[in-house]
């Protein structure tokens, strides 16, 4: 079983502060981190490939910095990781970045042939989702999205059982291999990395790639040139009504509230049960 | 199968990683273990970094390294409730290479400074927390970790793990610090733009300023503030020793908000955001404190070996200084495959017959003389402060009638035995 | 790409039911259309759903292109993506849409890959260029309280996926009348590679936050989860439903599922506090279209105000227990326990 996972490095949301004056980004405060979504699927992929055997390889697009990202996922438990990385990337959106990834998967078939690739459900910078169901449309193969668990791996009938979060509830979805799972985070929880590990990502070097190295690549669907969308204008929304603030003590504040509250009568009935 | 290294070093702050640094240049196979996100993460520091140490590890690193302005101006003040009287030094020459000192932010620095030792071949694992040494035979033989498959080996471990050394207690190198011999400082990073720094301070680009605060910044317990410029944030804490801080029963951020609020300082921060709050303890016990500093297979450096010299808040220098004698030293002994004690007692030997050891001693009472004898702190810094007010008041005495005048308000509300006698215990610390 | 011409929304279908932010869609979609001057078609796609085509019409569409197969009784990505690929190359429309719901983004991704064409994430906003022709789908955009809008000029058709609860539905009309196509597909189960062996629906641990009339929902300005108690206290006093910003969630105060905004639900109830919460876009969009919005908050600068119906400033830990206090005291006065509507 060979397990190719996409992995992202993004900037870390949580610690992220926006200059409210600006509007912008004070990266100052913002290291970049291995996309959440993609560590679960990292950790799924390991988890896998302890029962199945086999190898798990990590592949990402960005930036020589982004190699972080793939010696976080060795930490996991990844046994290889690849980089593409070259200017002609730069400025990708999905569709641009499927095609790039796509190609980088399919160099990395020709070496041992990929039996599943897993993404993250989103990647927390653009919140698309869209990468994953691209690139198993470029390589023709299923795409299971939103995916809490994985069943059963039936390696002899070349398939597997998943569990599928919908709106509500969830579809239990069986497919061929090869194909492309998208993780929730509640597929598994990421476990302390043994020390082992720690030591030998700490002293990986990842194989990078730059376009020359993925072979027949159509240089026209590559980064910004490849990218169907662009962003127009950007605008802070408009204000909306209302925004009326309620002064004085403490007291009147609530009492004015309550005021406002219990005149809408639609809202708070009371039942005399009691 | 556990690996072995040839040593390994627990915590990536300025000692743990210039021993890694100077270990992995010279070839040796070096990990380095650190509890934080990153080096740095984790790590308090207002933010002095000196040049001398730093430039014999990595030289004219000031060129690519993440400083946030080169100190050209150091100013002292004692301070009173509603007045300070200062003095300091400006230099224009220390605005030009190869400079004098440094402010840092540590979280960038550390992380830096850490880089050049992976690049110069050490391995660096985040993350983890080094649990116990492992011992066998009365010699280290490598760490535990908190981590599944946790242990590795190593011919020596490198004890850089600051200023609670739980792995140095475990050994049994030193005991629970007494709380006179640590001081807890609370710091806070102030986000204010370039242009209001250097207009407050008097600065221009790339000009940054000191300054210590002695007397009511600590409410005249034993303990100092200080308040430092970077790039486009102020660097602003307070420290007393835990002890005096327990007697006085004082919370640490209550110091800091006092201080921040005093009528000397709030202009200095006006309009600014705090961007972060760290507490931390210093090693303040000075020569006497410094524990047992190599044993069979493990020596100690840095904070964790207590090397501070509080009276001047050095620290990452000395932090530095030791990592790297402690490199020299097990270099030496890889080469003689002999990692026993007496061997590496030849760092023990470097680093007494080295500045630090000598800094150390020549302050060793200091630390004890001022927390014995609050006056220093409580009554003279007042007092200074009025005889200047007095001076300088334009009110037709001669000078030398005012002179007088002052003198005699000193020796009038201490009696003058008294005060000589302070004075004289007072230079003695410190001469 | 001249030829390329209407506006298509896909219906996305739920046991029977057409899920509403498909009918919110043929709202968005019939003003498009209106400016553009074109049609507006639904895509309908399942088995057994041929019925529903009028309910698109009603709903504002002028025709329905329907598939009705049993290969399409479920949703699967391989058979739905054939199918509108086909009618799309068929077709040709200049814009299509889709609900951002799991079998949205699904589908849609596999689409736009297939026909090269630009695809919009959670678009929040829509509008159009009449001049250019051009879809103006706006969404907030990692980098403050900002939205962006997306363009894709050159490839067709121009497509997106919009947040539920966002757009309004056009009130159902059943004199409208409109063209029902229905297609075939020329797809086998043989060649299929995926099956859906079983469909579970939630029946416990559903948040309702969709559904909800009260929501108190609280952000990271509550401090911890010791605090963030507080949150739910007030909502048990009022039986309102929990909600929660992504720091919240992303803290671990609480689970996904209550997170509202643009990655999390949106919601549009009669009342929602926002208590502790700045106010941030992502945020902000999935709640601003509730009735009436309390803000709670200590820094009189919060964007959360700009929202809000009616603010207060003031200390969290402070101001709940008060108003608990005062609704218990009411719901005293008033003889009994407070319901909500
Ligand atoms: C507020 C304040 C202001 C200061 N100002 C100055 C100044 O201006 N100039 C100056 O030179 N000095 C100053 N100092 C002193 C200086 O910060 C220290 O002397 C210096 O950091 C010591 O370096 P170190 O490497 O020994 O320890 P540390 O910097 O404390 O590094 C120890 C490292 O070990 C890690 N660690 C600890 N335990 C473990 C474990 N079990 N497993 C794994 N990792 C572990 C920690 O995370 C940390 O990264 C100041 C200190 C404070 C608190
Ligand atoms: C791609 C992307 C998608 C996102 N999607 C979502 C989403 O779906 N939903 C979402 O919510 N966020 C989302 N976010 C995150 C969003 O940008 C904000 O970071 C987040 O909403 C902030 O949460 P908060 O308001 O709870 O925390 P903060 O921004 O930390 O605000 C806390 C507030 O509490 C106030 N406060 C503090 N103490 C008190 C007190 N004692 N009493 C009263 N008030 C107090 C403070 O003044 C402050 O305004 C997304 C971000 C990105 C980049
Ligand atoms: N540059 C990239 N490199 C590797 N994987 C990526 C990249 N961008 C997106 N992905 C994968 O696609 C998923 C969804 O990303 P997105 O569509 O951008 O939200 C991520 O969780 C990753 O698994």
């Amino acid at each position: 079983m060979h397990i190719v996972v996409c992995v992202k490095q993004v900037p870390d949301t949580k610690i992220i502060k926006i200059n409210p004056k600006t509007n912008t980004l004070d990266r100052r405060s913002a290291p970049a981190i291995l996309n959440p979504y993609d560590a679960h699927a990292v950790q799924e992929a390991v988890r896998i490939k302890n029962l199945t055997g086999g190898t798990v390889s990590v592949l990402s697009m960005g930036p020589p910095q982004a190699v972080a990202v793939i010696k976080k996922s060795i930490e996991i438990g990844a046994d290889r990781g690849f980089l593409i990385s070259d200017r002609a990337f730069a400025g990708a959106d999905t569709l641009a970045t499927s095609y790039a990834l796509s190609k980088a998967l399919e160099k990395i078939s020709m070496d041992l042939e990929v039996d599943m690739v897993i993404c993250g459900k989103h990647a927390i910078d653009g919140d698309t989702g869209q990468v994953g169901p691209g690139i198993a449309r470029r390589l023709d193969i299923p795409p299971i999205t939103n995916v809490i668990e994985v069943t059963r791996i039936n390696l002899p009938e070349g398939n597997l059982i998943v569990k599928r979060k919908q709106i509500s509830g969830y579809e239990l979805i069986q497919s061929e291999l090869p194909c492309l799972l998208t993780v929730e985070k509640d597929i598994n929880d990421i476990e302390y990395a043994p020390m082992p590990n720690m030591i030998k990502a700490a002293r990986y070097e990842p194989v990078v790639w730059s376009v020359s190295d993925l072979g027949e690549v159509d240089r026209k669907q590559l980064g910004l040139k490849g990218s169907p969308t662009i962003v127009g204008k950007m605008f802070t929304p408009p204000k909306l009504e209302g925004g009326k603030m309620i002064e004085g003590a403490l007291e009147e504040q609530l009492n004015e509230l309550m005021d406002i509250l219990m005149e809408r009568k639609d809202l708070f009935s009371f039942n005399n049960s009691k | 199968m556990p690996e072995k290294f040839d040593v390994i070093i627990v915590g990536a702050g300025p000692a743990g990683t210039s021993c890694a640094f100077v270990c992995a240049k010279n070839g040796l196979n070096v990990l380095l273990i650190e509890r934080g996100e990153y080096p740095g993460s984790k790590n308090v520091m207002g933010g002095v970094l000196y040049r001398k140490q730093m430039e014999e590890l990595i030289p004219e690193f000031w060129k690519e390294a993440p400083l946030e302005r080169p100190v050209i101006e150091q100013r002292f003040w004692m301070m009173d409730k509603e007045s300070v009287v200062q003095f300091g030094y400006k230099g224009l020459e220390w605005g030009q290479e190869p400079y004098n000192n440094f402010t840092v932010l540590r979280a960038q620095f550390d992380q830096w400074f850490a880089q050049k030792a992976v690049e110069a071949g050490a391995l660096l694992v985040n993350e983890t927390v080094v649990t116990e040494c492992l011992v066998e035979d009365g010699k280290v033989v490598g760490v535990r970790t908190d981590r599944p498959d946790g242990d590795v080996f190593a011919d020596v471990v490198v004890l850089a793990d600051g200023v609670n050394s739980l792995l140095g207690k475990q050994l049994g190198f030193h005991k629970e610090f007494r709380p006179d011999e640590v001081a807890l400082t609370v710091m806070e990073v102030i986000n204010l733009s370039k242009d209001k720094i250097n207009e407050r301070f008097n600065l221009s680009e790339n000009q940054g300023c000191t300054i210590e605060i002695f007397g009511d910044s600590t409410k005249g317990n034993l303990g100092t503030a200080f308040l430092y410029t970077n790039k486009d944030s102020l660097n602003i804490g307070v420290g007393t020793t835990l002890s005096s801080m327990i007697k006085a029963k004082l919370k640490p951020y209550e110091l800091l908000d006092y201080l921040k609020t005093h009528p000397m300082v709030k202009p200095f921060l006006e309009g600014g955001e705090s961007a972060e709050y760290l507490a931390h303890l210093i090693p303040e016990g000075g020569y006497r404190s410094v524990p047992k500093v190599a044993g069979n297979g493990v020596v100690v450096v840095g904070d964790a070996a207590q090397l501070v010299n509080a009276i001047h808040r050095e620290g990452s220098n000395m932090a530095m200084a030791s990592g790297k004698m402690a490199a020299e030293t097990i270099i030496l002994a890889k080469h003689e495959g002999d990692f026993s004690e007496s061997s590496l007692n030849r760092y023990r030997e470097e680093l007494y017959g080295s500045f630090i050891m000598k800094d150390l001693e020549k302050y060793k009472d200091a630390t004890h003389v001022f927390e014995k004898y609050p006056q220093y702190l409580r009554d003279y810094v007042p007092m200074v402060n009025r005889a200047a007010s007095k001076f300088f008041t334009v009110d037709g005495t001669p000078k030398k009638d005012k002179q007088k005048e002052i003198m005699r308000s000193v020796t009038g509300e201490k009696g003058t035995i008294r005060v000589l006698k302070d004075i004289y215990r007072a230079w003695k610390a410190v001469k | 790409m001249e030829e390329n011409r209407g506006v298509w929304v896909f219906i996305e279908v739920n046991e029977g039911k057409i899920e509403d932010v498909s009918l919110e869609l043929l709202g968005a979609g019939r003003k498009l259309a209106d400016k553009l001057n074109v049609p507006l078609s639904g895509i309908l796609l399942g088995y057994g759903v041929k019925d529903l085509a009028c309910q698109v019409i009603y709903s504002g569409a002028d025709a329905v292109y329907v598939i009705d197969q049993p290969i399409l009784k479920h949703y699967r990505t391989e058979a739905f993506m054939k199918a509108v690929i086909q009618l799309a190359e068929k077709y040709r429309p200049e814009i299509f849409l889709y609900g951002a719901t799991p079998n949205g983004k699904d589908l849609a991704s596999a689409v736009a890959t297939d026909l090269s064409t630009g695809l919009t994430a959670d678009t929040t906003m829509l509008d159009v260029d009449v001049d250019k022709r051009l879809l103006e789908a706006s969404r907030p955009a990692f980098g403050g309280n900002i939205m962006a809008t997306i363009l894709c000029k050159k490839h067709r058709p121009q497509m997106a996926t919009v947040r539920p609860k966002v757009m309004k539905a056009l009130e159902p009309d059943i004199s409208r009348k409109g063209s029902i196509i229905e297609e075939d597909l020329n797809l086998k189960e043989e060649d299929m590679r995926t099956k859906v062996l079983e469909i579970v629906k939630n029946v416990t641990k559903k948040t309702n936050l969709a559904e909800a009339h009260v929501i108190v929902a609280g952000g990271k300005g509550l401090g911890d989860l010791q605090g963030f108690q507080l949150i739910h206290e007030l909502a048990d006093t009022i039986g309102a439903s929990v909600g929660a910003s992504r720091d919240v969630v992303e803290a671990g105060w609480l689970p996904h599922e209550y997170q509202v905004g643009q990655t999390g639900e949106t919601v549009t109830p009669k009342v929602y506090f926002a208590i502790g919460i700045s106010g941030a876009i992502q945020h902000v969009v999935g709640m601003k279209n509730s009735e009436l919005i309390i803000a709670i908050n200590k820094d009189p600068k919060a964007p959360i105000f700009d929202v809000a119906t009616y603010g207060i400033v003031g200390d969290a830990h402070e101001i709940i227990p008060k108003l608990i206090q005062q609704f218990k005291e009411i719901g005293r006065e008033k003889g009994g326990e407070i319901n909500y509507a």
